[in-house]
């Protein structure tokens, strides 16, 4: 078992015909991820890497019943792409591409609400795997395994780090998720950890912070109400400096929460314990 | 990119709100002939921070000598890490009461958030720690903006309904700002009612998306160039580097905003202090590397550099590629610790080991290494 994906599930890629698309989509097949559909405008109807490529994802969908999609095309038509996805009924919608602008996102999270069945991933991050299964996204499965551990992260490369820290001592994955960092984004910490609350492969918990945001925080006060999973949280950016910042319309909504020592203690507060460095975590785990 | 007062007001003036006549100064002549055209003028900082009233960079002027005085010992003060380049003296405000109005991204809502207090002015943090209830608030449908009714109701919650004509007026004329200019933040505080009944921005905070950019080359062009801020930043930002100074001696390189943050917290915990977060992002390739590394470089202080890399999307022989052709190509003579890991790692290694590089092991590991290289080096 697993959460969000698994080896069934049917997956469309969004931009297949690029560099990072084709990359990406090879790597994903290579773990025998079901990847039945791409798109790439004007280029329907050709097939790309064995797979059927269409205009739209409307087209891709009534052809091929794809549910889930990862999109890799460049972020001035990413929310477009994104809007695309939910309305043609996709349900697991992962976007890897950055530098989304704000404004668009804002608009793309207010249009999701007309389609409480799709679930957003990201944008801005590296997508899930559930190790041995099938992958959306770009988290390498080299360093992952099949196992117990729920792992979630708001940061790619640490999640990576953490990954292979946890393959190299035997502790394999359930489920790894990388939500992204960006202010606004679909999938919550609070969103992925109900999930792994459900999911009865899933034993432990790793959560991966950052500074900035109260997610973190949110995600505490649900562990606080009691969890069967055994959970260690890191939180990265301890040392960081406070921003330059400018006006006070932020400090005004967000008071004291989004510091590392706002999350870590709130963490703390739930029972979770709190590595200091990503070598602890494996060790407190156990 | 954070816009300067005198841009802020220029593009909330072209948004059709009311600003006091300034003009912008360069110099203490400058200043003194600003108050022969104006008449009695605040002479204002220039700097994309918040705190210069209270850091003395503002100051009042009667006379062009005391403009041109204010001038002289405004411009090249240091305000947090800015140095001050100009000054804009403009028209002093004959001041009935101070309101507080901004817009910014909640990130928890996911939504921007309109606020609006009748409690303006520069305690305005303390007013919604003690009474939060003094500040409404309204999250503006992102697609249609802010309706009549929903201002209406903000302006009466806010107890400004004396003024709810031309505050709704200039409410929507600022909201403009979020689709016309990708605003992230637009702030008006204070927002002045003067005694005559009119109403004017006092001051304009502007922060406009770096990500959407690419929309606001206009903007961009006429104001990107101005800002003076950290000289590193300023070059950092012209190879479109994710780069923050800071005042350690080890310069460090990641990709990655956690894995970046991460690596500081490392070495400060290895006892080294870091003397910047450069995140190279997703996809790095060796011309970003190199142009990182040659920022960093550019910091006479930096003794070392850790480069830290764990790949998904980006590529281990590239980044190991990217660090040999930047160290020769700057003719690098410092520490260099290089950890690489993720996609083709074992050919980055190889490829380091080749050319000298021992890459480190672990994140940690590679931290004391380069801890421990930059003091050997001190002492030599």
């Amino acid at each position: 078992m697993s959460i969000l994906l698994d080896g069934t599930t049917t997956v469309l890629v969004q931009g297949i015909t690029g560099r990072e698309g084709s990359f990406h989509t090879e790597q994903m097949q290579e773990l025998a991820t079901k990847v039945v559909a791409g798109t790439s405008p004007g280029k329907g109807g050709t097939t790309h890497l064995g797979v059927p490529v269409f205009n739209t994802v409307a087209d891709a969908v009534k052809a091929t019943g794809a549910t889930a999609s990862g999109i890799f095309v460049p972020a001035p038509f990413a929310a477009d792409a994104i809007m695309e996805a939910a309305a043609a009924g996709i349900t697991l919608i992962v976007c890897i591409t950055e530098g989304i602008p704000i404004q668009d996102m804002i608009r793309v999270k207010d249009f999701l609400r007309g389609y409480p069945q799709a679930r957003l991933l990201g944008a801005n991050c590296p997508g899930l795997i559930t190790p041995g299964h099938a992958k959306i996204g770009i988290i390498p499965q080299r360093i992952t395994s099949s196992g117990h551990v729920g792992l979630v992260s708001r940061s790619g490369t640490l999640t990576y780090e953490v990954a292979s820290a946890l393959s190299a001592a035997g502790m394999g994955q359930s489920t790894i998720v990388g939500i992204g960092g960006d202010p606004v984004l679909g999938l919550t910490f609070r969103d992925v950890v109900e999930l792994f609350e459900k999911d009865s492969a899933t034993t432990h918990l790793v959560l991966i912070g950052e500074i900035g945001g109260s997610d973190e925080e949110h995600a505490a006060e649900l562990l606080a109400k009691g969890t069967r999973l055994k959970a260690v949280a890191f939180i990265s950016g301890r040392t960081a400096p406070e921003g330059k910042r400018m006006g006070h319309a932020g400090a005004i909504i967000s008071g004291n929460r989004g510091t590392a020592k706002s999350k870590e203690e709130a963490f703390r507060k739930a029972g979770v314990e709190v590595a200091e460095t990503t070598d602890e975590i494996v060790g407190m785990l156990k | 990119m954070k816009l300067l007062e005198y841009q802020a007001k220029e593009v909330l003036a072209s948004l059709g709100i009311p600003i006091p006549p300034g003009v912008v100064a360069r110099t203490p002549d400058e200043a003194a002939a600003a108050v022969e055209k104006l008449g009695p003028v605040a002479v204002k900082a220039q700097v994309p921070v918040g705190g210069r009233g209270k850091a003395g960079g503002i100051k009042l002027a009667k006379t062009p000598e005391e403009a041109r005085a204010a001038a002289q010992q405004i411009i090249g003060m240091d305000i947090k890490g800015f140095k001050v380049p100009l000054v804009y003296c403009e028209s002093a405000l004959d001041i009935a009461r101070e309101i507080y109005l901004g817009f910014t991204v909640d990130r928890d809502a996911r939504a921007n958030i309109l606020m609006l207090s009748a409690k303006g002015g520069m305690d305005i943090e303390q007013v919604a720690e003690e009474s939060p209830e003094s500040i409404s608030r309204l999250y503006p449908n992102p697609w249609r903006g802010p309706l009549d009714f929903e201002l209406a109701q903000l302006i009466y919650d806010a107890g400004l309904e004396d003024i709810a004509r031309p505050l709704s007026a200039l409410i929507k004329r600022l909201y403009r700002a979020i689709p016309d200019f990708d605003a992230l933040t637009a702030e008006i505080n204070p927002l002045v009612v003067t005694k005559s009944g009119e109403v004017v921005a006092g001051d304009a905070k502007l922060e406009i998306d770096d990500n959407a950019a690419w929309r606001h080359k206009d903007l961009e062009q006429k104001y990107g160039s101005v800002l003076e801020g950290d000289p590193y930043e300023v070059e950092a930002k012209k190879r479109a580097l994710t780069y923050v100074s800071l005042d350690g001696d080890i310069g460090i390189i990641g990709n990655g905003a956690g894995l970046c943050m991460g690596t500081l917290d490392l070495v400060q915990r290895a006892g080294g202090k870091p003397a910047n977060f450069c995140d190279i992002g997703g996809g790095a390739k060796a011309e970003v590397v190199e142009n990182a590394l040659a920022v960093i470089l550019m910091n006479p202080k930096v003794k070392g550099v850790l480069i830290n890399v764990f790949g998904g999307i980006t590529r281990g022989d590239e980044v190991a590629k990217g660090v040999i052709t930047a160290r020769d190509n700057l003719k690098m003579k410092l520490p260099l610790v290089v950890r690489l890991s993720g996609t083709r790692e074992e050919e980055g290694r190889e490829i380091l080991r080749e050319n000298g590089i021992e890459p480190g092991v672990s994140g940690w590991e590679a931290a004391k290494k380069i801890v421990e290289l930059t003091r050997a080096g001190a002492r030599a």
